[in-house]
């Protein structure tokens, strides 16, 4: 913050050019994500059907958001299905990243392998995993074709278990990304690191857990970021496996947004689950975020 | 494909004759299966012979996918020149905004008060006195579609009503067949629970609850009839594990299941199949009990446009989609009933036959589309699906959520 | 966390080399503890992540009446190739039956300037967030991080304003904009890091050669984050080739993106679905990011490496 201050011509002109070049990006902040936001925090208040109005009806919308059964569904949904994406993308993507790392054979056809699923969207994704999942011709179908008649596996068509079934499907998506991520992470910790550990005799996995992991916070930012805002939006893959069923044990915020605005015409309502979301993501996010992007000086 | 001009015959039926020069309409719609786009087909042709051209927007996936892109576009400034949309309360708020065409002077013209049957149909395009669409086609949802194969397996008779159906349940179970097929999608549920009202409670009831919102009625008792047999149509569909419609008419062809509550559309996977009314499948017009159809169906609105021959193109395409050989030519691609009386069905199949002669008697009901909004319409489809898919939950407990959804309803 | 202690502590026992050293002759015995371990995990991991491509061909490759029968899992009886001609070449939406064909140049003409524009945005926005901090820099960059939270369908009206204020409704130009503003979070945090991690002595020495802002962005800058660029290309393309809402929201028939006719084939509702063509379909419309993939593997791993390290 200095540097605006201390008046030297260049200063002057070199904090210039880089507002000129920051103007899409405030542009976009503020325009787009602080004015959509806006907009969109009005709109709850009110009573809109098909197309935006200003008829107020104050809290009328969150009353009615909080007495859905199926809100509430889609909440306890994302709760379960963020903190298991996150645990298992992070923990599998960083396990098979240090298993590449290992100067195997073939490194390249099981990277390619585990990240081709990313360039398929959410869409396709569930459909094939319905497929694999549906009791009648899928792994249960197969499985109990080879005798043993009374397995059981049918997570797409149990309402207690749905929502692992779009976590398996989800994390085969999304794991590849991971991996890469972390695979570069690893390949950037100087080399002297894994010397000094081993003339110190400290064991592999203490190295990786306490040296390693801790090295790579950047990586796991970038990473974090990644995850959690996919987590928060996911929305397709439920569609294509479930549609939100069996009953709406799968259902999911976004969802909720989704079809409050468009299949039940009532705006007001989607915009009032999306402010919640919103209002969410802001508590949980803004402090880190600030202390992550805000605080760390590089030049002076 | 411009110069159509000299195929003209049926551009002299249309009234409102076709401006001289070629004019491009974009017309969007969610028609996108094998039979459905050949029966759009049909409309662009007619279309077409007026000396326009037909620009086709198909975008699949009605409720979810199509509408937020049509009303982005209606609302965004760039609408298109005409735009499918279920007939009913969907498009309430674009007329109320002044963003959709009024057609009231071509109506008029043409006299479509006096063609278009049952006039409901006329009634739901009406704001204000005012007409803003054209209704294309009726589709009906009271059938309960039987496998002969699954009855001829136990032995039993196919039966002709809801409750020898019901019967013979615990023989198919007990022969390995599914006694009712149902898909998981939230509408699904929500069409059979319709038609058992229509069916069990009479038309009346279903009325009174989903047209005049009456709550008492809802939690009354001759709901609860209903109530209970929704209960025991669950416990037939307990082992069907399909998500979409077709997969549920496709155990159904299969013979795998018995039966499927499902509108008049199914009967074109039977088609496909190669199966024929009346001796591989049975169709029960509604549930055999009370012969009633529904009258929802598609219809088209017409944004307004700036642009003069636009305009005057869209006025042609409106009246194209009445016309009569329209109507015949689409609707037997369809696999709907047509919207006015006076034109000849003679291709219809059996189920078809059945379906005109409860129009012709006039025993017809109005779709939930039209009576209710889709708000509430979504909360009734959630409740349901959720019935149909948790055990625990008791038909007395639903009745009292679905009271309270009618009580809330607009 | 314990199995990844138990897989590296078992794993780990070799001794390591640099990772910029190309493969050596392999250090041990084939047939180590070690190697069963690695590989065998490797194995079982890649057979679930191809399971559903297993799944996906194979039944692009049967008929019909096969797939109604058989299981998903068996090999095609009898290969059939028709499912893949369909959807590329015959498959129809509404009255064009062109199958993906017809929006295969729509999507490249979307594509290619979206993914040129984000990413010439982003970095630049990236380069002056990480070389050039100025006040109030920083509050806007964390707007920018929560904006890739909202779920998209929120912002679908509020963006349709903004198109009509601007005029852009409707045309390619206001979907290239829309990538480039939903591209730009995570794209301007990965650009973020990459330029911070220029060492600073290369900096410092071109601003006292004279360099300014935009010297040294196109003249050292850009020439050292090939890398960078590559990663940022490839998650571009595959977010905007696999886009389906904002491509058939914010455009016309005429400029529909490929994804739209995969949406009519895949989503039908009313009609039989075709597993097979569904399949071909999906297969052939992710071939654009797959060959990407296929192709640039290695320059993604270390463009992210460069990139995503150091913060």
């Amino acid at each position: 913050m200095a540097n605006t201050r201390n008046g030297r011509p260049s200063q002057v002109f070199r904090n210039l050019n880089s507002k000129v070049a920051s103007i899409p990006m405030v542009l976009t902040a503020s325009v787009v994500f602080v004015g959509g936001t806006i907009w969109t925090v009005v709109h709850s208040f009110t009573n809109s059907k098909l197309l935006p109005r200003l008829n107020f009806v104050g809290l009328d919308q969150y009353e009615r958001l909080w007495n859905s059964n199926k809100w509430l569904i889609s909440i306890e949904n994302l709760f379960i299905y963020g903190v298991l994406t996150l645990i298992f993308s992070l923990v599998i993507g960083f396990v098979l990243a240090a298993l590449l790392d290992q100067k195997i054979r073939f490194e390249d056809t099981f990277r390619t392998i585990f990240l081709y699923p990313f360039a398929l969207s959410f869409i396709v994704t569930g459909l094939v995993w319905q497929w694999i999942l549906n009791p009648d011709f899928g792994i249960q179908a197969v499985v109990r074709g080879l005798g043993w008649t009374s397995f059981n596996f049918d997570p797409l068509y149990n309402q207690d278990i749905v929502i692992y079934g779009i976590l398996i499907a989800g994390l085969w998506q999304g794991t590849g990304l991971v991996m890469c991520l972390m695979l570069a992470g690893l390949r950037g910790i100087d080399e002297d690191i894994w010397k000094a550990t081993r003339v110190d005799g400290i064991p592999m996995w203490k190295t990786y857990l306490f040296i390693v992991i801790p090295m790579m916070r950047p990586v796991f930012v970038t990473t974090l970021v990644i995850i959690a805002s996919g987590i928060v939006r996911v929305y397709d893959l439920v569609v294509a496996q479930t549609s939100g069923g069996p009953g709406i044990a799968s259902e999911v915020p976004a969802k909720y947004v989704y079809d409050a605005m468009f299949l039940s015409q009532n705006l007001g309502q989607g915009f009032a689950a999306s402010t919640m979301m919103l209002v969410t993501v802001l508590i949980v996010i803004v402090p880190w975020a600030y202390l992550e992007f805000g605080r760390r000086r590089h030049r002076g | 494909m411009r110069y159509h001009l000299t195929t003209a015959a049926l551009a002299a039926t249309v009234a409102f004759a076709a401006p001289a020069a070629a004019t491009d309409l974009e017309v969007t719609h969610w028609w996108t299966s094998g039979g459905e786009a050949a029966a759009v087909a049909e409309l662009a042709k007619a279309f077409d012979a007026t000396g326009n051209k037909w620009i086709d927007g198909a975008i699949a996936g009605s409720g979810g996918t199509a509408r937020p892109i049509m009303i982005s576009r209606i609302t965004g400034g760039d609408p298109m020149a005409a735009t499918q949309f279920n007939h009913g309360r969907q498009a309430e708020e674009l007329v109320q905004s002044g963003l959709m065409r009024d057609l009231t002077d071509i109506a008029e013209k043409e006299g479509w008060k006096d063609i278009v049957r049952p006039s409901s149909l006329l009634d739901s395009c009406t704001l204000d006195g005012k007409i803003y669409c054209v209704p294309v086609n009726i589709h009906s949802q009271q059938w309960l579609w039987l496998s002969n194969a699954a009855f001829e397996k136990i032995g039993v008779p196919v039966p002709t009503n809801w409750d020898e159906y019901v019967a013979a349940a615990p023989a198919l179970e007990q022969a390995g067949i599914i006694p009712l097929a149902m898909g998981q999608q939230p509408w699904q549920t929500s069409l059979a629970f319709q038609v058992l009202v229509v069916a069990l409670a009479g038309s009346d009831v279903y009325n009174k609850v989903y047209g005049d919102k009456d709550a008492d009625l809802a939690a009354g008792p001759e709901m609860a009839k209903v109530f209970e047999a929704a209960d025991k149509a669950r416990s037939m569909a307990a082992k069907s594990n399909v998500q979409d419609w077709n997969q549920a008419t496709n155990l159904v062809i299969s013979g795998q299941a018995a039966g499927q509550i499902m509108g008049d559309w199914a009967q074109g996977e039977f088609a496909v199949a190669g199966q024929v009314a009346g001796e591989d499948y049975t169709c029960l017009p509604g549930l055999g009990v009370n012969e009633v159809i529904q009258t929802g169906g598609d219809a088209f609105y017409f944004p307004v446009l700036k642009d003069a021959e636009k305009s005057a193109a869209q006025a042609t395409l409106a009246s194209t989609m009445l016309a009569p050989e329209t109507q015949v030519a689409f609707n037997l691609k369809k696999g709907s009933l047509p919207v006015r009386g006076d034109v000849d069905l003679a291709a219809a199949n059996d189920c078809m036959k059945k379906g005109l002669d409860i129009l012709a008697k006039g025993n017809v009901i109005q779709s939930p589309d039209q009576l209710m909004s889709a708000d509430s319409l979504t909360q009734v489809n959630d409740l349901f699906v959720q019935f149909f898919n948790t055990p625990a939950m008791s038909a007395a407990d639903a009745q009292k959520t679905f009271a309270s959804i009618v009580a809330a309803a607009d | 966390m314990a199995d990844q202690a138990t897989i590296s502590a078992a794993g780990l026992g070799a001794a390591r080399t640099s990772a910029s050293e190309a493969w050596g002759p392999r250090p041990r015995r084939a047939l180590s503890r070690r190697n069963i371990i690695i590989y065998g995990t490797l194995t079982v991991v890649a057979l679930y992540y191809l399971l559903p491509l297993y799944v996906m061909i194979v039944t692009s490759l049967k008929g019909m009446p096969e797939i109604r029968m058989g299981n998903i899992f068996s090999p095609p009886m009898e290969i059939t190739f028709e499912p893949w001609v369909k959807a590329w070449a015959t498959a129809c939406t509404g009255l064009n039956c062109e199958g993906l064909s017809r929006g295969f140049w729509n999507s490249v003409r979307i594509t290619i300037p979206s993914v040129v524009i984000s990413i010439l945005i982003a970095s630049v926005n990236g380069y002056a967030l990480a070389n050039w901090r100025f006040r109030g820099a920083d509050i806007f960059f964390t707007i920018l991080i929560v904006g890739a939270f909202i779920p998209y369908q929120v912002m679908i009206y509020p963006i349709v304003i903004i198109l009509r204020e601007m005029g852009l409704y409707g045309s390619l130009t206001g979907l290239v904009l829309v990538h480039t503003v939903f591209g730009m979070p995570i794209l301007t945090l990965l650009f973020r890091n990459y330029f911070a991690s220029v060492p600073e002595e290369l900096f410092k020495a071109a601003r006292v050669d004279g360099a300014g802002f935009w010297a040294i962005y196109f003249k050292i800058m850009l020439p050292m984050s090939l890398p960078i660029f590559v990663v940022a290309v490839i998650l571009q393309i595959t977010g905007i080739w696999n886009d389906f809402l904002f491509g058939v929201v914010y455009t016309k028939p005429d400029v529909y993106p490929m994804t739209v006719q995969l949406n009519n084939i895949v989503n039908s509702v009313q009609g039989v679905k075709e597993y097979n063509v569904n399949m071909a379909a999906t297969l052939l419309t992710g071939l654009v990011p797959l060959i990407v993939y296929f192709i640039s593997g290695k320059l993604f791993v270390r463009g992210i490496a460069a990139g995503a390290v150091k913060g």
